[in-house]
């Protein structure tokens, strides 16, 4: 029997460069889904995986077994992180437009999962981000003239203007070096947790990963390997639906969630709006408590919407809809908690205008101090020489040499 | 001081420094309760526990991975690749990763790592079983790379390795694992036992990464070789009757020009040694740096015995590996040129 000849299934992306569609998002009510025990078994919340865990409804109000996590001193401690992010991708936006650097990464949209992620670690534990999350650092207060610095390779840059901006590193502030190879530092992640476990310590780690790069080996190594030894460490996956100008469809998010995932492995898996800065805490906090507790890895389908262009590179009128964004049906996570906020009577409109105001200037005062130490195209760098530094601890006699040739 | 195998110099190497040094682990495919299937880790996870040697998953990339993350946590990882053919789905986490850590992060972060992997043919491995990927290491900037060819110094290099600050690739030669092989594979397998480099001092020493050995003076010809290929060319010496000086690189990034310049200097020819196949190899490298800085010094051209540009053949291996019948021609039509 014949059915005809073959045909490939090649996935209509969605969201699509035509119309916005956000129909197969698998969405659930706020308060809808359950909290489960942090000490429950995988199986047993697999439904969690496909649903979207929320707190805060169409009102604004906080409802359901997820809420109830933050006092709202920490609540506006995470609209002020998120507001200094964003003010911040915007300075250095304009940075780069200025020519002052070469690219920059806005994480516009996204900061409600790095700024409320950070705030259920403690000192010690272990971010492995990728390039879009800034927040992590913000967060906690990061001076952002060392930020700027790394982001303008100028002589005060850490990095000694070694890497693309935006790909940062602060061991202090438990930020693990970025990479920009895709994956390979979620399986690190795993491996700084087993060796967390391995020394009887108390140390959490943080995976981060985008939904594009799940496809990726190490993604689904990490998975193994999380699974095998169970070490204390959150596998984060942000789905902010593109990949430059790939839709999350074509990167497997056609055939199940990411989240779902974690289920062939036997982790535990959440499925959270990612632009409800209450909804990730409570998770967040959720899963560290689970690693914390030797309950072992959790992942995490952080559900959220790449407002920006991927990099000041990339021009997303070329692949996405005109009304896109617009169409997102979750939101803006900023917008989202001053409603909640206000709505408690604890901040004001009026506030918030006077906080953003407050935080511009901030930003603006500590992006001239950056400059006052150079930019790529100005001012003093890190000598060329620097370059031959690090490759390994000691300098071998090859780059001496090399470094001579040079000139130094 | 003890006469051991290779295999047991690099046991003892490990289980001196996880004796020593509680953040020392070492794990891989096979690598925990049965010990390796080269027998390299055999007892250390019953005198260790499973903490500190265990059995993962089989996935290179992962074992590389997670290596990398416990590195950069404080620990001392020993990874072991079960075939350095099989290194490759963890090239990324070596290249992209282990490799530039301590640049990229301007040494906030390192990559102290070792990487175990049993290399080159002799044994009917094929294809899969066989391959000398050396040179795909020293190509990248921020690795080692180091091969012994005997037990003393296998042992004194992995214990350099394992205290090195940065990623050593450590390449086990796996066809004298058992014996000094020299090439003559239609004859009885020599033990360690009869070889004066077995003689292996007990508890802690080191080889510096770095330093080359001088295996034999000479003052024809300078033969640069390292891990089988030190035997094998000692085998061709004695049959062509030189006065070649050997040296055995041991270590090929860093590596030590000066003893090789010194010799060449010296002698004024220079024949090249390796497995691996020839186009891009590590004797390109060393052609390359000799022409450099011994041209006036050279009585006629640098020549390569290499392993061919093709694929490791099963049932034509002894055609394939560069035997002393090769080198030993080689020899006789560089001493003539």
């Amino acid at each position: 029997m014949s059915g005809g000849p073959l045909t490939l299934h090649v996935p209509e992306p969605t969201p699509c460069a035509e119309a916005a569609d956000f129909s197969r998002l698998h969405l659930s009510e706020a308060g809808q889904l359950r909290r489960p025990a942090v000490d429950v078994e995988a199986g047993e919340i697999r439904d969690l995986a496909y649903g979207l865990i929320r707190v805060l409804d169409g009102e604004g109000r906080a409802v359901g077994p997820w809420s109830g996590a933050c006092t709202i001193d920490q609540l506006r401690a995470g609209l002020r992180a998120m507001l200094k992010t964003r003010a911040y991708d915007s300075r250095m936006t304009m940075l780069q437009r200025q020519r002052k650097t070469s690219f920059y990464m806005q994480c516009t949209g996204e900061e409600a999962i790095s700024c409320g992620f950070q705030s259920a670690l403690q000192a010690g534990d272990m971010n492995f981000p990728t390039y879009r999350q800034q927040g992590l650092l913000i967060a906690q207060d990061w001076p952002v003239v060392d930020m700027m610095c790394q982001v303008l390779s100028n002589e005060k840059d850490r990095m000694k203007g070694r890497q693309l901006p935006v790909f940062y590193s602060a061991r202090e502030a438990g930020f693990f070096s970025i990479s920009g190879n895709l994956a390979t530092q979620y399986v690190q992640a795993v491996g700084w947790a087993m060796a967390s476990a391995m020394r009887g310590d108390n140390r959490v780690a943080a995976a981060w990963i985008g939904e594009g790069a799940t496809a990726e080996n190490d993604f689904h190594a990490a998975l193994v390997f999380a699974s095998v030894y169970r070490p204390p460490v959150v596998l984060n996956v942000v789905n902010n639906q593109w990949a430059i100008s790939t839709a999350q469809s074509v990167a497997g998010g056609e055939s199940a969630t990411f989240a779902a995932r974690a289920h062939g492995y036997g982790i535990p898996a959440l499925r959270v709006d990612g632009n409800d800065y209450l909804a990730v805490r409570a998770a967040a906090c959720w899963a560290v408590e689970r690693a914390r507790r030797n309950l072992g890895p959790t992942l995490i389908e952080w559900v959220t919407y790449r407002a920006a262009p991927h990099s000041t590179s990339d021009d997303p009128s070329k692949y996405r809809a005109p009304e896109d964004g617009a169409a997102w049906p979750l939101g803006d996570p900023v917008e989202r908690l001053k409603d909640h906020l206000i709505g408690l009577g604890a901040w004001s409109e009026a506030r918030h205008v006077q906080l953003k105001a407050e935080l511009d200037e901030e930003i603006g005062i500590a992006a001239k101090a950056a400059q006052g130490f150079g930019t790529l195209v100005e001012g003093s760098k890190c000598s060329p020489a620097s370059m031959f530094d690090d490759v390994y601890k000691l300098m071998p006699p090859h780059l001496r040499e090399q470094r001579q040739e040079l000139g130094f | 001081m003890s006469s051991l195998t290779m295999i047991e110099a690099i046991r003892d190497a490990m289980d001196v420094m996880m004796a020593r040094d509680d953040r020392v682990v070492t794990f891989g495919q096979d690598v925990g309760r049965f010990g390796g299937v080269f027998r390299c880790t055999d007892g250390l996870q019953r005198k260790y526990g499973p903490s500190r040697c265990f059995d993962t998953p089989i996935s290179e990339s992962g074992i590389v991975g997670i290596a990398v993350g416990m590195g950069a946590y404080g620990l001392r990882p020993i990874a072991e690749i079960q075939f350095a053919d099989y290194m490759y789905p963890a090239y990324d986490q070596l290249v992209s990763e282990a490799a530039r850590l301590r640049f990229r992060s301007a040494g906030e972060f390192s990559s102290p790592i070792v990487v175990r992997m049993p290399c080159g043919g002799g044994i009917f491995g094929a294809q899969t079983h066989s391959q000398s990927p050396e040179a795909l290491f020293t190509h990248v900037a921020g690795l080692k790379t180091v091969i012994p060819s005997n037990p003393h110094d296998a042992k004194g290099l992995l214990i350099a390795a394992i205290e090195d600050d940065d990623p050593v690739m450590f390449l086990e030669p796996k066809r004298i694992y058992n014996g000094p092989f020299d090439g003559h594979h239609d004859r009885p397998v020599v033990p360690w036992s009869k070889h004066e480099l077995s003689e292996t001092p007990e508890g802690y020493y080191t080889v510096p990464i770095g330093k080359a050995a001088v295996r034999r003076q000479g003052t024809d010809v300078s033969i640069l070789a390292y891990g089988t290929m030190v035997h094998v060319v000692e085998a061709a010496r004695q049959s062509v009757g030189v006065d070649a000086e050997i040296i055995d690189l041991r270590s090929l990034v860093p590596l030590d020009l000066e003893t090789i310049i010194q010799s060449v200097v010296k002698t004024g020819r220079c024949l090249i040694v390796h497995e691996a196949t020839r186009t891009s190899g590590f004797g390109a490298e060393l052609s390359a740096l000799i022409q450099e800085r011994c041209f006036y010094h050279l009585e006629a051209p640098v020549v390569r015995v290499t392993g061919w540009d093709t694929p490791y053949p099963h049932a034509q291996e002894w055609d394939y590996f560069p035997g002393p019948d090769r080198v030993g021609r080689a020899l006789t039509r560089l001493m003539e040129s």
